[in-house]
């Protein structure tokens, strides 16, 4: 028994092919990031040496088809502001107070129910909620009920109908956020003689705040990028107006727009969408980069 | 004698009865927006939905246009989207669940960058598979191989991430007692570990397949908002997915052709409701609780 060793009897390389596979399916998600950034930066580069970056960035004349072509994006910018601002308006006040009803209120029973009803409006393809906002909120609740001086395009019905899309991000990343509440905390409220709704707003939501606000973030980038329904229920005019009532043009609206015309591989025309597409993708790291640093804030407290 | 308050009383202060008023009034918007989205369709969309909208190639008469393509191209695109898609992302997923070394720079990396990646708007995908087949030399851009690649890649953050909560799930206890007996890494989780998340990875899956059938944007820049009157017939072939087909019916001025848009957004509902019914009903069924 002198040679007696626990080291393994055999080099298993074919479990070492195994890792390697693995680590490069891991490894390919960093090849599709690099390839986004490549696919978008070097049209948009292109596009940037013909337009200058000021004119692009600070222009506030829009159309690029147009003789004589204009390449300011701000029209863009304000339509993708004004949608996303009223999405949230709706989905934020919908989305928080659903989750805090599920966290606090709700009884398993009821959650059992509710949940399951609120997860089906994250599983309606956008270009249905777009069909809806076009044909029923525009024209028969807008129109018909409310009687509002509105056209065929509207960035209220378009923002409007984006909010509810969004409510089921909202309430469902809050929910954890408040779930991840320490119930002692609860019980040293209640202890103290607070009812639930001071125990709610006083202490729970406080101590959730920073997953609130990761959720309303990652609200944000998804209005800011939701292609769809902005570009069925908004329409394809840009514009800088204070309106909501008019239409808009976002810049996911104008990409969509822009690809369904024909543009020569290499012109301004095709590389006008790989800048605005850049623009884009810069603005939605931006914010998701600041989504993830505050969940994991809120991952780390408790 | 002190007395303790009523509690009853001290729930119903006014004010905690009108935040009470208030998380109920947001529940009833979202139901009611739910009920009134599914009903405006269906009543919009009753009179076309028939054999027609399934037999019936798209057509400039309304009358006699119909989805087939469509469908067909939908179940092929996203069919051979999720062959690409789904063994890639869960094999990525078992690294990083069970042999990266949490430490490492690189593979942290990793992790941000699939968190980024899950939430990049659908319609970058698609500007990157434009990317994609002019490096490959494609000139149609307007081919199945393209939307699939397309719905690909949105999709497999989604997975990678569902598939490594499912992987996290099992317990610590069933990897110990597997490598106790001698299996080696590889061996325990190919055995133990990815047979015991099965359900929870497929309940994963299928959510985002569904997802990638009701997505349109990526594919409206490959240029499949196109006139197809044949059944797509090969990966180089011609393609339009149902999304698209509602989207350019809504677009379209004729009041027939935004009924036909009604009647194809019920049929894909349908669809998706039937994959969210399986997804619960695996869940359900199969999923072990530790």
């Amino acid at each position: 028994m002198a040679n007696f060793s626990l080291a393994p009897t055999s080099k298993r390389r074919g479990e070492k092919v195994i890792r390697g596979i693995l680590f490069s399916a891991a490894g390919l998600s960093v090849v599709v990031t690099v390839g986004i950034l490549a696919s978008l930066l070097i049209p948009a580069v292109a596009f940037l040496r013909e337009v200058p970056i000021i004119e692009f960035l600070t222009g506030t004349r829009w159309a690029p088809r147009f003789e004589p072509a204009s390449f300011g994006v701000l029209p863009l910018v304000v339509g993708t502001l004004w949608t996303t601002v009223i999405a949230l308006s709706v989905a934020v006040p919908i989305g928080l107070g659903i989750a805090i009803f599920l966290s606090e209120y709700a009884s398993r029973k009821n959650r059992r129910f509710i949940k399951p009803v609120i997860e089906l409006l994250a599983g309606i393809p956008t270009v249905v909620y777009g069909f809806f906002a076009l044909e029923f909120f525009t024209q028969t609740i807008l129109k018909n009920w409310l009687s509002l001086e509105v056209g065929s395009f509207s960035v209220l019905s378009a923002g409007f109908v984006m909010g509810i899309m969004i409510v089921p991000t909202i309430a469902s990343i809050s929910e954890d956020a408040l779930n991840a509440v320490p119930q002692a905390l609860r019980q040293g409220s209640f202890a103290l003689g607070a009812n639930k709704m001071q125990t709610t707003i006083k202490v729970v939501i406080p101590a959730a705040l920073s997953g609130i606000a990761a959720a309303i973030v990652l609200g944000v980038s998804r209005a800011v990028g939701e292609t769809m329904i902005v570009s069925l229920a908004a329409g394809n005019r840009p514009n800088i107006s204070l309106n909501p009532l008019e239409g808009a043009q976002t810049m996911t609206g104008f990409i969509a727009n822009a690809a369904l015309g024909d543009s020569r591989v290499g012109s301004v025309e095709y590389n006008t969408l790989f800048a605005v597409g850049a623009l884009l993708f810069l603005l939605t790291l931006l914010i998701n980069m600041i989504s993830i640093r505050l969940v994991r804030k809120f991952r780390q407290v408790y | 004698m002190t007395t303790l308050i009523n509690k009853t009383n001290h729930e119903r202060t006014p004010a905690a009865l009108i935040f009470l008023g208030l998380l109920w009034f947001s529940l009833f918007t979202a139901a009611t927006f739910l009920i009134i989205l599914f009903g405006s369709l269906l009543l919009d969309g009753f009179s076309r939905l028939n054999g027609d909208l399934f037999t019936q190639y798209n057509n400039t008469v309304p009358v006699e246009a119909g989805a087939r393509a469509a469908i067909l191209g939908t179940l092929f695109v996203v069919s051979v989207a999720a062959l690409m898609t789904v063994p890639v992302g869960i094999m990525a997923a078992i690294y990083l669940e069970e042999f990266a070394d949490k430490k490492n720079r690189f593979n942290r990396f990793i992790e941000l960058n699939i968190q980024n990646l899950s939430a990049v708007p659908a319609i970058v995908f698609g500007m990157l598979t434009l990317g994609i087949l002019q490096l490959l030399g494609f000139s149609n851009k307007n081919i199945v191989f393209g939307g699939s690649l397309a719905l690909a890649l949105l999709v497999m953050p989604v997975i990678i991430l569902t598939t490594r909560e499912a992987l996290r799930a099992v317990p610590q206890e069933i990897r110990a007692g597997s490598l106790a007996l001698g299996a080696t890494e590889i061996q325990t989780t190919f055995r133990q570990t990815l047979p015991a998340a099965i359900p929870s990875i497929a309940t994963g899956t299928i959510l985002a397949i569904s997802r990638a059938i009701g997505e349109a944007a990526p594919l409206l820049l490959l240029g499949a908002l196109v006139f197809i009157t044949y059944d797509p017939n090969g990966l180089l072939a011609g393609f339009t997915t149902l999304p698209i087909q509602i989207f350019g019916w809504s677009s379209a001025p004729q009041a027939e052709f935004k009924t036909l848009a009604a009647a194809a957004s019920v049929l894909l509902l349908a669809i998706l409701l039937l994959m969210n019914g399986l997804a619960i009903y695996i869940r359900n069924k199969f999923e072990r609780k530790w």
